[in-house]
């Protein structure tokens, strides 16, 4: 299978710098145990890792026939066996009765809403050796983190255009991005926004509780990949390095308060099948140990990124995505799935209308650039953004786009208790 | 057409003549006024959390004048929760009445009665007129109406499934022993189902997605006003005999009496 080459080096790492990276990259032993917690990393008492990796490793998607995805189809409810036949190869000449299904279900618990929301990046700074993601801290790119004022006058900015749900992100440095900088930016958002959601590096419950305090309710973490051999050659250092850590996130964010959370891999980087799998697996079992909480799901691919162009998903071209997106429908109706600007507006638009309930609009995944981008404004000192989007349509445009196609935009619908 | 005139029910005080409560979740503002005057509805549910938004300001501007708004606490886990919403959708303007959603289970979505019933017995002290959503168990609805609920709303089926009656036995039950109205919410999907609801001597059917997923909304919201008279009449004028207790004999059993 062909693979990604994502080693690039920049000319302004210090020699020793380089050799260390180098060295990352090429001696395993010089990498920490990704399988061991970090001091200061929480642990909770939770089997729900060790329940996924079973399944996963039980999962031969190749021995799944075409009368296994017809019974599965023909299913009221979808079992956790339905759903391994309906990621498999078998099922892709069904993708058609798969999307009219997935539809029916969407259309149950959604109705014919699709909500409208918008990421802001906060901060740039990372301290993980990712080396897939155009924020690793060997990639050459113009850092940055927002002040107060300048996170307000973001959010002011992006408040204007009507949007009502924010999504704040940061790289992942809690020297630079502390639990304490990324909770002033929750206050802030509850002045400007209806709904806070973050996507920030893993905290500890008691963590999670302040920042739900401080106004947040939705917690996303991307574990990337479910398979922890893979993600061992992805993440050469730093916390998010730590496996179980992360996949964890969404348990303690739950005990911290949080009303919801978000969950996903990102296809391109290993055994797609296997980890929508495990993404989707990753909720059920959640869902059945915390049934009031609310789960929603992602599914993005791999996109080039500063410095290295040529990053791609590999396999997972559209019909593959489409697949996973239409298996998750079926299996998960009642969860929350977004679809982000890393997919283009002719697939976002036709994915709405099947099983994706939440779409990103006014997007820039730059550090401060807001105002740029929503005025004409320039802004010269903006941070460099984290992947290149495929979407780049206003929220206006949005608004319209899918009002176009049948659908009734929903800006919120939700209420901090 | 007086005998028709007097076919109200009252709730809070507020008659109603239109048996029809329409839901205006999950579809466009847009549709709401086409829809409540096709469904000829005179109460009208809004989820607290779908108005809490600067283009849900508007929602309050589609919904015609005269029509009883019933918003409800969707989006809460316990009756903490619940309270906090209906107090919020009070100071929103909203009125007096609330219906009363608890879900700790984000699959099914179904209601939790037992918070139902506490949230339930602090607002109707509070002054509100409450209408708990709730899963047809009778226990739980006796408890409903000592905790001063103004109606009983028990659930057909899983919300959103267009399931039907599937709590019909139950529902029945709830309809013979209390003694408040009771309003037939959740999983109805068509106009049939509506109608039957009546037909067994429901007070009111709410219906939602059944609406906001047809193809041709005001004019479903037609069919169910349609389909919830005829049940209602129906049901005023006495149904006919209907077999459920097995063939009749067409010989009398009691024949040989002779004084």
């Amino acid at each position: 299978m062909a693979e990604n080459q994502f080693f690039i080096d920049s000319n302004k790492l210090s020699e020793a710098a380089l050799e260390k990276k180098h060295r990352l990259e090429q001696d395993p032993s010089s990498r920490t145990d990704h399988m061991e917690y970090m001091e200061g990393m929480e642990r909770i008492d939770s089997d729900i890792l060790a329940r996924v990796i079973a399944e996963r490793n039980n999962y031969n998607y190749e021995d799944y026939t075409d009368a296994d995805v017809r019974r599965a189809l023909m299913h009221e409810t979808c079992s956790v066996e339905n759903f391994k036949a309906l990621l498999s190869p078998a099922a892709a000449p069904h993708l058609e009765e798969m999307a009219a299904r997935a539809k029916e279900e969407t259309s149950k618990h959604f109705g014919n809403t699709v909500y409208i929301f918008t990421p802001l990046y906060i901060a740039n700074y990372c301290e993980n050796y990712c080396v897939y993601c155009g924020f690793n801290c060997y990639n050459d790119i113009a850092r940055k983190k927002l002040t107060e004022e300048e996170i307000e006058k973001e959010m002011d900015v992006i408040a204007k255009s009507g949007i009502e749900e924010i999504l704040i992100l940061t790289g992942e440095s809690r020297s630079q991005s502390s639990v304490e900088y990324i909770g002033e930016a929750c206050k802030l958002a509850t002045k400007y926004f209806r709904n806070v959601g973050l996507e920030i590096y893993p905290v500890n419950s008691d963590e999670y509780r302040y920042l739900h305090e401080c106004g947040a309710d939705y917690v996303t973490v991307f574990q990337e990949t479910y398979d922890s051999d893979k993600y061992e050659t992805l993440h050469l250092m730093g916390h998010k390095r730590v496996f179980p850590y992360r996949f964890e996130a969404q348990e303690r964010a739950i005990l911290g308060g949080m009303r919801g959370v978000g969950f996903s891999a990102l296809l391109g980087l290993a055994d797609f099948r296997r980890d929508a799998l495990s993404t989707a697996l990753h909720v059920y079992f959640l869902q059945r140990k915390y049934p009031y909480v609310e789960y929603s799901l992602s599914c993005p691919r791999l996109r080039p990124i500063i410095n290295n162009d040529k990053i791609n998903p590999l396999d997972v071209r559209e019909h593959e995505l489409c697949q996973v997106l239409c298996a998750y429908r079926i299996f998960l109706p009642y969860v929350g799935i977004t679809v982000s600007s890393r997919e283009q507006a002719h697939f976002r638009d036709g994915i709405a209308k099947i099983a994706a309930t939440k779409v990103s609009a006014g997007v820039s995944t730059g550090i401060g650039d807001h105002e740029d981008k929503y005025t004409g404004h320039e802004v010269t000192d903006a941070g460099d953004e984290q992947f290149e989007i495929s979407d780049g349509r206003s929220f206006d445009e949005m608004y319209g786009d899918m009002a176009a196609e049948g659908l009734q935009p929903v800006l919120n619908d939700y209420v901090y208790v | 057409m007086d005998e028709k005139k007097k076919d109200t029910f009252t709730l809070g005080g507020k008659e109603f003549t239109s048996r029809f409560i329409l839901g205006s979740g999950k579809y466009s503002m847009e549709l709401i006024r086409a829809a409540v005057e096709n469904a000829g509805a005179q109460i009208i549910t809004l989820a607290v959390r779908r108005t809490n938004t600067k283009q849900g300001e508007s929602i309050l501007d589609h919904i015609p004048d005269g029509v009883t708004l019933l918003p409800n606490t969707s989006g809460a886990r316990d009756a903490d929760e619940a309270v906090r919403i209906a107090r919020m959708a009070r100071e929103l303007g909203c009125g007096d009445f609330v219906k009363i959603e608890i879900m700790r289970d984000s699959k099914y979505l179904l209601p939790d009665n037992s918070e139902t019933i506490k949230a339930t017995e602090i607002l109707a002290k509070e002054g509100f007129v409450v209408l708990p959503y709730m899963y047809p168990d009778l226990y739980a609805a006796r408890a409903l109406v000592d905790a001063g609920a103004a109606a009983v709303m028990p659930l057909a089926a899983p919300i959103g499934s267009n399931k039907g009656l599937a709590a019909r036995e139950f529902i029945k039950i709830l309809i013979e022993e209390i003694d408040l109205p009771i309003i037939v919410d959740a999983g109805i999907g068509r106009p049939s189902q509506a109608c039957e609801a009546m037909e067994m001597g429901a007070a009111a059917v709410m219906a939602n997605t059944a609406i906001a997923t047809a193809g041709d909304i005001p004019a479903m919201a037609s069919a169910f006003k349609s389909a919830i008279e005829a049940g209602r009449a129906a049901y005023l004028s006495g149904l006919g005999r209907v077999l459920e207790r097995g063939a009749a004999a067409s010989d009398p059993l009691t024949g040989f009496l002779r004084d």
